[in-house]
């Protein structure tokens, strides 16, 4: 038997127990925390068998929760904001304002839909110029009113349209990110699915950067990525090995922060990475409260600045 | 982020061989036209018999918009040390070397001191044959580092764009290096310092949606490339042909995202006219 199909039978068997267990007042509890023992532990050994490709497939799966499904979850009151002022509104980006943990924050968010034809009118998280600049004009109002930020990303890439280059999507990414090295306040960005190279990082940039364990992020798509260097889209999943683009590793590399654990998945059970969510992102939240604005944007400045690696030339 | 490979609409040649090859004779890709070396070379790089546009190393283009004598070289002495142990259908290690003996540079920018009509700047340039000027780790460093030269002397920074973008064989670090160079520019600003961007053939994807992007005058090279996406991934995305201008430098100044075009030839002249304002 397949190493699912084993996780799936043991979760059938639990969920047998537990309802024999209320209907004919039997007392199973110690049988079905045994179960349930056994079940965590093969579920962490497959976790650990998981490679980047079976990653990437989690973190674009059908059932993943999108952003709003997070913004309903963790935030009070989320009032939506629309429009970019001159382009129309982009609704690859779900943004405006909300209370989180007692005060009012401005929420920027890419949402892929939670269905498909949410994912249509929200083009699967892909922004456009549009989106970019409603961006800004969410970070200019929360640097304004002094509301902290809080990101969440996932996007497969900014959308490649003829609009979009028309309307230099490239500078305005160019300056989304430029507005969140310089602003006041405090930022907190997570990858919740897909952080996909360009079209992430332009709402990426944050004082503390945390990512779902089962999301990537990465500076192409595999399937990009393969098609240049292997010449065939075919190899993604090479593509995806080589890129290194789990959470793991962009924590290793320094370019985030915290990995958050979602327990059985965020696709199978929303409410343990909600809450791991909830927990790290309040945690992040209180102790950048703690700093000046002049601490905070130094501090920023010197991570981003560090960022890289090399050597002294060999020749 | 792709890298630009689809090169037809444009009159920029790219000749590999063009150092090493000790042949007096160099062939136009855009009219076929047999030329003499030396007068190309003299004609900065543009066909004397159709008027295309060859491509220049960063050496080159240091010669010809550098004053002679005038250029100090500020290039930081390091290289990629392989952070992702990368692997496709060869080595990053063995892409580096290779690109390492061809272009004899560390990697694909050169960052010096120097004067343009004896205004006196900082100048960094890229170089397409090093892996499609893709900005990597050490290339992020060296922009950096040659902003905050500039703002430490007080002196302009132009940065002369070539690049197909981030450099994939350096993963989540590459995309970084558009954070880390948008970060580093602000030096320039908080000194009112000017930083003129040239976008040459190619200035896209991760290069283009970061610093090169945000200089305070844009200039573009006559023939450059100059987008986000890809125009094959647009197309598949579209499912319709765009336009042969789709992207050019002079698209770009129609949707005003460039300042001005400028031919090869006057772009000496130009930036010594921009740099007189400031
Ligand atoms: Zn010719």
């Amino acid at each position: 038997m397949s190493e699912k199909k084993t996780l799936e039978e043991l979760e059938n068997q639990i969920e047998q127990l537990k309802q024999l267990n209320s209907k004919n007042g039997l007392d199973l509890s110690d049988e079905i925390d045994k179960l349930s023992d056994k079940l965590t532990e093969r579920q962490k050994s497959a976790k650990e068998k998981l490679d980047e490709w079976d990653i990437v497939k989690l973190a674009r799966h059908p059932d993943r929760p999108d952003a709003r499904a997070y913004i309903d979850a963790l935030t009070e009151d989320f009032y939506p904001l629309h429009g970019d002022r001159l382009l129309g509104d982009d609704k690859a980006l779900t943004g405006g304002l909300a209370k989180y943990d007692g005060r009012t924050v401005i929420v920027i968010a890419q949402s892929k839909g939670g269905n498909a034809s949410e994912s249509q009118e929200t083009n699967f998280g892909m922004m456009k110029s549009e989106g970019y600049r409603k961006a800004q004009r969410l970070m200019a109002l929360a640097e304004k009113f002094d509301f902290p930020i809080l990101s969440l990303i996932d996007t497969p890439g900014a959308y490649p349209g003829k609009e979009a280059e028309e309307n230099n999507i490239g500078g305005m990414i160019a300056q989304s990110i430029s507005r969140m090295i310089t602003i006041k306040v405090p930022t907190i960005a997570a990858v919740i699915g897909e952080g996909g190279s360009g079209g992430a990082v332009a709402i990426g940039v944050a004082d503390r950067v945390v990512m779902l364990e089962n999301s990537i992020y990465s500076v192409i798509s595999p399937e990009g990525c393969a098609a240049i260097l292997w010449n065939d889209r075919e190899n993604a999943d090479e593509a995806a090995r080589a890129l290194k683009l789990t959470a793991g590793h962009a924590e290793e590399l320094g370019v985030v922060d915290e990995v958050i654990e979602e327990g059985p998945g965020a696709h199978k059970e929303f409410g343990t990475a909600a809450e791991n969510l909830d927990k790290s992102l309040k945690k992040n939240l209180s102790e950048l409260s703690d700093l000046n604005e002049k601490e905070l944007i130094e501090a920023r400045r010197k991570k981003y600045r560090e960022m890289g690696s090399y050597r002294r030339a060999t020749r | 982020m792709p890298l630009f490979r689809d090169e037809e609409y444009l009159k920029v040649d790219f000749d590999e061989k063009q150092e090493k090859d000790e042949a007096l004779w160099v062939k136009c890709k855009s009219c076929g036209k047999l030329i003499f070396k030396k007068k190309l070379q003299e004609n900065n790089h543009i066909c004397p018999n159709c008027g295309a546009y060859f491509f220049l190393t960063a050496k080159e283009r240091i010669k010809t918009l550098i004053d002679t004598e005038s250029f100090v070289d500020e290039t930081k002495r390091i290289e990629s040390d392989d952070p992702l142990e990368f692997t496709d259908l060869k080595t990053y290690k063995e892409r580096l070397e290779e690109a390492q003996k061809e272009t004899e540079m560390f990697d694909s920018i050169i960052v010096g001191k120097g004067e343009v009509d004896e205004h006196p700047l900082v100048i960094a340039v890229m170089d397409f044959r090093f892996i499609g000027g893709s900005m990597g780790s050490v290339v992020g460093e060296q922009i950096a580092s040659g902003i905050e030269l500039a703002a430490e002397e007080e002196l302009p920074f132009v940065l002369i764009s070539s690049s197909g973008g981030a450099r994939m064989q350096e993963g989540l670090l590459s995309l970084m290096q558009m954070v880390k160079t948008t970060s580093t520019r602000e030096i320039l600003t908080e000194k009112q310092l000017p930083f003129i961007s040239v976008m040459t053939y190619p200035t896209t994807a991760g290069v283009e949606a970061s610093i090169a992007s945000l200089g305070d005058i844009t200039l573009a090279e006559k023939g450059a490339l100059i987008g986000f996406a890809g125009r094959k991934v647009i197309e598949e995305t579209i499912g319709e042909e765009l336009p042969a201008n789709f992207q050019s430098s002079d698209f770009a100044y129609e949707q005003g995202i460039v300042d001005a075009v400028v031919d090869r030839d006057n772009l000496r002249s130009e930036l010594a006219k921009v740099l007189e304002f400031f």
